[in-house]
């Protein structure tokens, strides 16, 4: 009986331990593709808190910078829904155009940058007048969408021209187009703004560009034993804000890539669920959250030990991942 | 019917009556009539001949003025921006395919461009000379005589293949305004029975040194041999045969279209991963149906299938119109398909369509039916949406105003190609962009779930393969399980080892 006591003590003071020393507890977001729901997510508890009906297709998904909306790119509705926090509810569009995909936010809190996938179009709106301010031509199929930390530059990276443009977020010109490997599918700025990264899906690389010279510092590749070259799908990249890591999500390869950030060489890989696709840190960056398009769940990487620590069930086909402050 | 209502009319119909598996049939270029009247191709929903974006004004259509435009008037509204731009091919090059004016410049009937001489001209007045790289491309169309397809879906497009090219001329423009490039697109066809070769020439004298050719195998390989060694890259859009990749292979032709084998094997190893592995199959008389029917026995053997029994159908092709055809057709087809020792499905080598469309829900015993009807292998459907591709459909319908099949999406890539290479080499040089084409570091983004390339042994375009139903794909092969030392993509077609191509 006592021996009984003491383990349950032991199990009571270990597990709260762990989740003391864990995570604070932080809200997840998870976008269901083919679910048409976002997925909430006790980040402390691990468990699904609600789930949300949304537009139809909803995949990019990002916080508003003062975190009290969630804006969701509803593909298949072609709007950009905005989703109220404090109430769960969908309280109004963005005039997005066709079909967007992913969107990204002026460090200031406005405007939103859109990706037009149709138009070949990168779409500016302005956060509080829901108006459109600016559309910048850019080459076919633009995709991924990337913020300079310092708000002065927007990348839009176009999959069929293979290009990652430049563009000023004061005049909205063209500044410069870096050539990547095809179908270049998500831009991300190391936090000092030193780095960009683009992952090229089709050609299975990263591509480290420095933003002043606008040239590539390295294309990084991949390789994983017993897994087919072609499977090596890049798409989501998050770097630590102390730039020593990458990870990148790496597709219908079902792994994550853990990249040493400083000598941009591959470190190793973690298995995770299938076609792994979008990530996301808490913002202590202890947990990754993965979303595992094709087996319906995702996966949580404790960050420290580089550990794939659980896998759980989310909506259908999740895509996006985004995580709140609180 | 206003213009705006003909692209909702022909999505209204589209997976109904476009729904069946004609792009098998436009792949193998066998159910169409070379001389398709564009009335019927307005009834399908289908353009037939140029087009431009709605909100230009309407123009008669240069070649069918009279009762076509009458009858058809609204139709017209959207094609005849053609004598607009029969107008602009009056003015220099520049002025027409412009990229900042994204829209390619396709001669149709008309005469060639003359040479983008210096290969350097500016897009537009004020931009600076030399600025500009020219590449010009062009699109060799031989016209053959089809018979009249068994489904009146099935007709082929007039322009059928040059849309895809011209999407893939306003894609690698639209890329170009970054770097610099200017494509160009000039359309040659050929008559029934006329010559090719000359044409060719044509092209190739205009300064055009990449070349999409649609037509049979024979005059591509006598295309081929008249420009041997002459700084000319031609792209097989079209002709499926093996010869081509094979014995009859080319140093400078690189093939987009899938051959036959490709095909087969993509077909029979989703069959045989369904374990519909015993397969009855009936053939037709043409040479292409003993073609396909080849590739079927060749899949058969490596991938495990048994054929029970080969049956012929003797009939050729008579009239395809009857009041009481239905009527005959559901005795006939029964009886033909009677009797068959045990088998899981039925496969079809009927490349011409004589026959094998009327089998579907007609056999003896029930059992699906798949080969050149029913289930196809084919590189393109219209409902594939993976990938991305749902991208490529939208383009390509707002663009053409009709829905993309194979041939098309087999000139998309072949331009594709081109841009590709040319904005990787920073050149519009024939050597150096042909080289980048076949050397390792090229691949293309083409809505398959992984990158194309080109086989170094063939030049034949390796890349997954759909296998689909008349209205939506059922998969797409390679399948899991069938391995390869290499790439899983390699199982289908004729791999390395066992190629006999030795380049001419």
């Amino acid at each position: 009986m006592l021996r009984t006591h003491i383990l349950f003590l032991a199990i009571a003071v270990v597990s709260g331990a762990a989740l003391a020393g864990k995570v604070a507890a932080y809200t997840v977001y998870v976008s269901n593709e083919k679910g048409n729901s976002i997925t909430v997510i006790d980040s402390a508890t691990l468990k699904v808190k609600q789930t949300i009906p949304v537009g139809q297709r909803p995949r990019g998904i990002m916080l508003t910078r003062d975190g009290k909306e969630l804006l969701i790119c509803a593909s298949d509705d072609d709007t950009v829904q905005i989703l109220d926090l404090a109430t769960n509810e969908i309280v109004g569009n963005l005039p997005s155009g066709p079909d967007p995909e992913q969107l990204n936010i002026h460090p200031s809190g406005s405007p939103v940058y859109i990706a037009n996938e149709d138009d070949a179009l990168m779409t500016a709106i302005d956060l509080k007048e829901r108006k459109v301010v600016a559309e910048v031509s850019v080459g076919v199929e633009p995709e991924g969408v990337g913020v300079s930390p310092d708000g002065k530059v927007l990348i839009a990276t176009s999959e069929t021209s293979n290009m990652a443009h430049f563009i000023d977020t004061d005049t909205y010109e063209i500044t410069d187009n870096v050539l990547v490997g095809s179908r270049p599918r998500f831009a991300e700025f190391t936090a000092d703004g030193s780095q960009l990264w683009v992952s090229s899906e089709v050609a299975g690389t990263v591509s480290v560009i420095d933003p002043k010279t606008r040239q590539i510092i390295k294309t990084i590749g991949f390789e994983i034993p017993g897994i087919q070259p072609e499977t090596i799908q890049p798409v989501g990249i998050r770097i630590l804000k102390d730039g020593s890591k990458a990870f990148v999500a790496l597709g219908p390869a079902n792994h994550v890539a853990v990249i040493d950030a400083k000598r941009l060489e591959v470190e190793r890989y973690l298995l995770v669920g299938q076609r792994d696709w979008q990530l996301a840190f808490t913002p202590d960056e202890k947990l990754l959250f993965v979303t595992n398009g094709n087996s319906n769940d995702v996966s949580i990487i404790d960050v420290p030990t580089l550990k794939v620590v659980k896998s759980m069930p989310v909506g259908s086909a999740p895509w996006g991942v985004a995580i709140s402050q609180q | 019917m206003q213009p705006s209502n003909v692209f909702a009319t022909l999505t209204h119909t589209s997976f109904l009556a476009w729904g069946r598996p004609s792009a098998y049939i436009p792949a193998n270029a066998r159910k169409f009539i070379g001389t398709l009247s564009c009335v019927r191709g307005s009834v399908l929903g289908m353009s037939c001949h140029q087009r431009k974006p709605l909100s230009e004004p309407p123009r008669p259509h240069p070649e069918r003025t009279g009762k076509f435009s009458r009858l058809y008037y609204p139709l017209v509204l959207l094609l005849s921006p053609a004598l607009l731009f029969l107008l602009a091919q009056q003015q220099p090059r520049s002025a027409q395919a412009s990229p900042q004016q994204g829209e390619p410049s396709v001669s149709g009937p008309a005469p060639v461009q003359p040479p983008a001489d210096a290969g350097l001209q500016p897009s537009k007045p004020g931009a600076p000379t030399g600025a500009l790289t020219q590449v010009p491309i062009g699109y060799l169309k031989q016209e053959v005589k089809r018979l009249i397809p068994l489904s009146r879906l099935h007709v082929e497009p007039e322009d059928y293949g040059i849309a895809g090219a011209e999407m893939a001329l306003k894609d690698n423009n639209t890329t170009g305004r970054f770097t610099k490039q200017e494509f160009t697109l000039d359309v040659e066809r050929v008559p029934i029975g006329s010559d090719a070769v000359p044409a060719l020439q044509k092209l190739r004298e205009s300064g055009h040194h990449f070349i999409l050719v649609d037509a049979p195998a024979e005059t591509l390989l006598r295309l081929s041999d008249s420009v041997k060694g002459k700084d000319v890259l031609l792209f097989n859009v079209r002709a499926e045969d093996e010869e081509l990749r094979q014995e009859e292979c080319r140093a400078n032709v690189l093939h987009t279209a899938p051959d036959r084998y490709m095909l087969a094997d993509a077909l029979a190893q989703y069959l045989v991963w369904k374990k519909w592995q015993r397969w009855l199959v009936v053939k037709g008389v043409f040479p292409e149906d003993l073609a396909y029917l080849d590739a079927i026995r060749r899949a058969a053997k490596r991938f495990g299938g048994t054929i029970v029994e080969e049956r012929e159908y003797k009939e050729t092709p008579g009239a395809r119109r009857s009041d009481t055809g239905e009527e005959q057709i559901q005795q006939q087809m029964p009886t033909f398909t009677q009797g068959a020792p045990d088998y899981d499905v039925v496969i079809v080598a009927d490349e011409k369509e004589v026959f094998g469309p009327y089998l579907p829900y007609r056999t003896w015993d029930p059992r699906p039916v798949a080969g050149t009807t029913g289930l196809v292998a084919m590189s393109w459907h219209p409902a594939h949406e993976q990938w991305g591709a749902t991208q490529m459909q939208n383009r390509f319908e707002r663009f053409a105003k009709r829905f993309m099949w194979p041939v098309d999406y087999q000139a998309w890539i072949a331009v594709r190609a081109i841009g590709e290479g040319a904005t990787r080499v920073r050149s519009g040089e024939v050597g150096p962009v042909s080289d980048y084409i076949r050397g390792k570091d090229f691949d293309l983004a083409a809505f398959k779930g992984q990158k194309v390339t080109f086989r170094k042994w063939d030049g034949q375009l390796r890349e997954p393969i759909l296998v689909t139903g008349p209205d939506l794909p059922v998969s797409i092969s390679p399948q899991a399980g069938f391995l390869h030392q290499n790439t899983e993509v390699d199982t289908l077609g004729v791999d390395e080892p066992e190629s006999k191509c030795k380049f001419k």
